[in-house]
């Protein structure tokens, strides 16, 4: 019950955020809503599963260019642009697992990594279309949802809180259910999995589907709400940069995607200001994670102060 | 009556090792069977490749008459076939409700906390639920390994060493336990302690060199010549 509250109370704190910043922070809180979504897709594969991808750039790219190219090309609203998204980032998802889950580990890893330089350079290959590494912007007219207008800024936080919220809850039931235990399950002992009766291979392949739900739907969200999809976004940046959300935020706990999404937001916004090697920082940040708190801000107050957070 | 397994010619060779050679096994429903033979004998092995594991070289399982030789290890469990570890493996870091939840829930999530606390109170670690496994004494993590074997509900339990590292009167409570699965519950038994084979087998099945060297009853296996001379003899 109070876990449920709790996260609640953090929606409806987001929701009321919108009144106490300015514009431009509250666009910011937007994008780490959306960056958040894109976490939480990860956090079940990798926090939750045990499936540590170097691939979900591809999941975010696909879900990004199946809305963006179905509303330039075929001229739809922001609604079915995202349902395609969603759909993009699942079918890929299932098609890579069904391949890269034949292996574990290290090989995991590396095979996700190839199949996401391949869809990067698939991306640059069609230019024409994609508009390669300079990208291009969605069509103004597709940019609504319901009448709403996604390019301005109360519709769109809305937007991007509407979509961090049911991804948030949805999340915290998957991992409470049945499956999530199994999900765990597996991340924790495969062999005493399997000789429970349960096929690890499916299990797996079912939690790298809904990771790339999530991840289609946060990619297909950034080129509905700030109006760009590029190749950039499928570099290999961006299959670390979730990973280190949740490293931040404490892998294999529901809030942990959000904290850490909004932490290294702030951290690069203001190395950024500082310097252009922010990276940097990010390195530095990572270096005293590892250090001092291997699980997370969330995984270590949870370890030490909160037994029941999710 | 029908065997619940039967193996004929099962056969497992690692390199020039004949772990398991040419094993025709049966298994009577409703019986405790134990497997005994000196170390290095295929004992576990052989049952690797009853639950699934490993898949033999040739031969072939049947299970109820149900040819499983090249059922994965996962689907032979839901058929009914559970082993419990060796060295014991459990969730170390999950909770002890968890570990058997994960049993119960993998035929339905029906009841799942009601089934739990059952499968737990049954071996006695009832009151333990909220620990994580990894805290528990090593005894309690056996029982833990077993609650989750029974949890499954299972037609065939496989124990492998179950007393290994059980003080003497865990394994008083061990046998009481055992004795009362059967026979809802056939259970096969690779166990070292010969008290504890002799006093619950109803049948023996001694494997040397990955043959099998005699069946029978306590009365039988004690009397067997051959058996005395490569195993009991000493």
């Amino acid at each position: 019950m109070k876990v449920w509250l709790l996260h609640l109370v953090l929606i409806a704190a987001l929701f009321a955020a919108q009144f106490l910043l300015s514009p431009y922070h509250a666009t910011n809180l937007a994008r780490i809503m959306v960056l958040a979504v894109f976490a939480m897709g990860y956090n079940l594969a990798f926090g939750y599963t045990g499936l540590l991808s170097l691939g979900h750039a591809l999941l975010f790219a696909a879900g990004m260019y199946a809305a963006g190219l179905s509303a330039q090309i075929l001229g739809l609203t922001a609604g079915p642009a995202l349902i395609l998204g969603i759909l993009g980032g699942g079918l890929l998802a299932a098609a890579v697992g069904l391949l890269a889950l034949r292996t574990a580990g290290v090989s995991f890893m590396i095979v996700t990594l190839m199949f996401a330089q391949a869809g990067y350079l698939t991306i640059l290959y069609f230019g024409a279309t994609t508009g390669g590494d300079e990208g291009f912007t969605l069509p103004a007219a597709s940019r609504s949802i319901a009448g709403f207008d996604l390019s301005t800024d109360t519709p769109r936080f809305l937007a991007a809180l509407a979509l961090f919220g049911a991804g948030l809850l949805a999340s915290l039931a998957i991992v409470r259910s049945p499956f999530g235990r199994t999900m765990v399950a597996i991340r924790e002992n495969e062999e005493r999995s399997r000789m429970l009766g349960y096929n690890p291979f499916a299990i797996k392949l079912a939690a790298l589907v809904i990771s790339g739900l999530y991840v289609g739907a946060a990619g297909a969200a950034y080129a509905l709400l700030f109006g760009y999809a590029g190749a950039s976004f499928a570099t290999i940046q961006y299959s670390i940069l979730p990973m280190l959300y949740v490293l931040l935020g404490g892998a294999g706990t529901t809030l942990g995607p959000f904290l850490g999404a909004a932490l290294m937001f702030a951290l690069i916004e203001a190395a950024s200001g500082l310097t252009s090697a922010y990276l940097f920082f990010v390195g530095a940040a990572l270096v005293a994670l590892v250090l001092f708190a291997p699980k997370g801000i969330l995984g270590t107050i949870r370890e030490r102060w909160v037994k029941w957070l999710p | 009556m029908a065997p619940l397994i039967e193996t004929r010619g099962l056969t497992l060779y690692f390199g020039g090792l004949k772990a398991v050679d040419g094993v025709d096994f049966s298994l009577n429903p409703g019986e405790i069977h134990a497997l005994i033979g000196p170390n290095g004998a295929g004992k576990t092995t052989f049952v690797s490749l009853l639950s699934g594991r490993r898949l033999p070289q040739s031969g072939t399982i049947r299970l109820a008459e149900e040819d499983i030789t090249h059922l994965p290890a996962h689907a032979r469990v839901r058929k009914g076939i559970a082993y419990t570890f060796q060295i014991t493996s459990i969730f170390p870091r999950l909770s002890v409700f968890d570990n058997v939840a994960l049993a119960v829930q993998s035929h339905g999530a029906r009841d799942l906390a009601a089934k739990t606390r059952a499968a737990l109170t049954r071996v006695g670690l009832q009151g333990l639920e909220e620990q994580e496994a990894q805290t528990l004494a090593y005894g309690h993590q056996r029982l833990l390994e077993l609650a989750m074997g029974l949890a499954l509900n299972p037609r065939l339990l496989i124990l492998d060493e179950p007393t290994q590292g059980l003080a003497a009167s865990e394994i008083e409570g061990f046998k009481a336990l055992v004795a009362s699965l059967v026979p809802q519950t056939t259970v096969l038994l690779i166990e070292h302690n010969m008290e504890v084979v002799m006093d619950l087998a109803t049948r023996i099945t001694v494997l040397n060199f990955g043959q099998i060297l005699a069946t029978g009853t306590p009365a039988e296996i004690r009397a067997n010549p051959a058996v005395q001379e490569a195993y009991l003899g000493a």
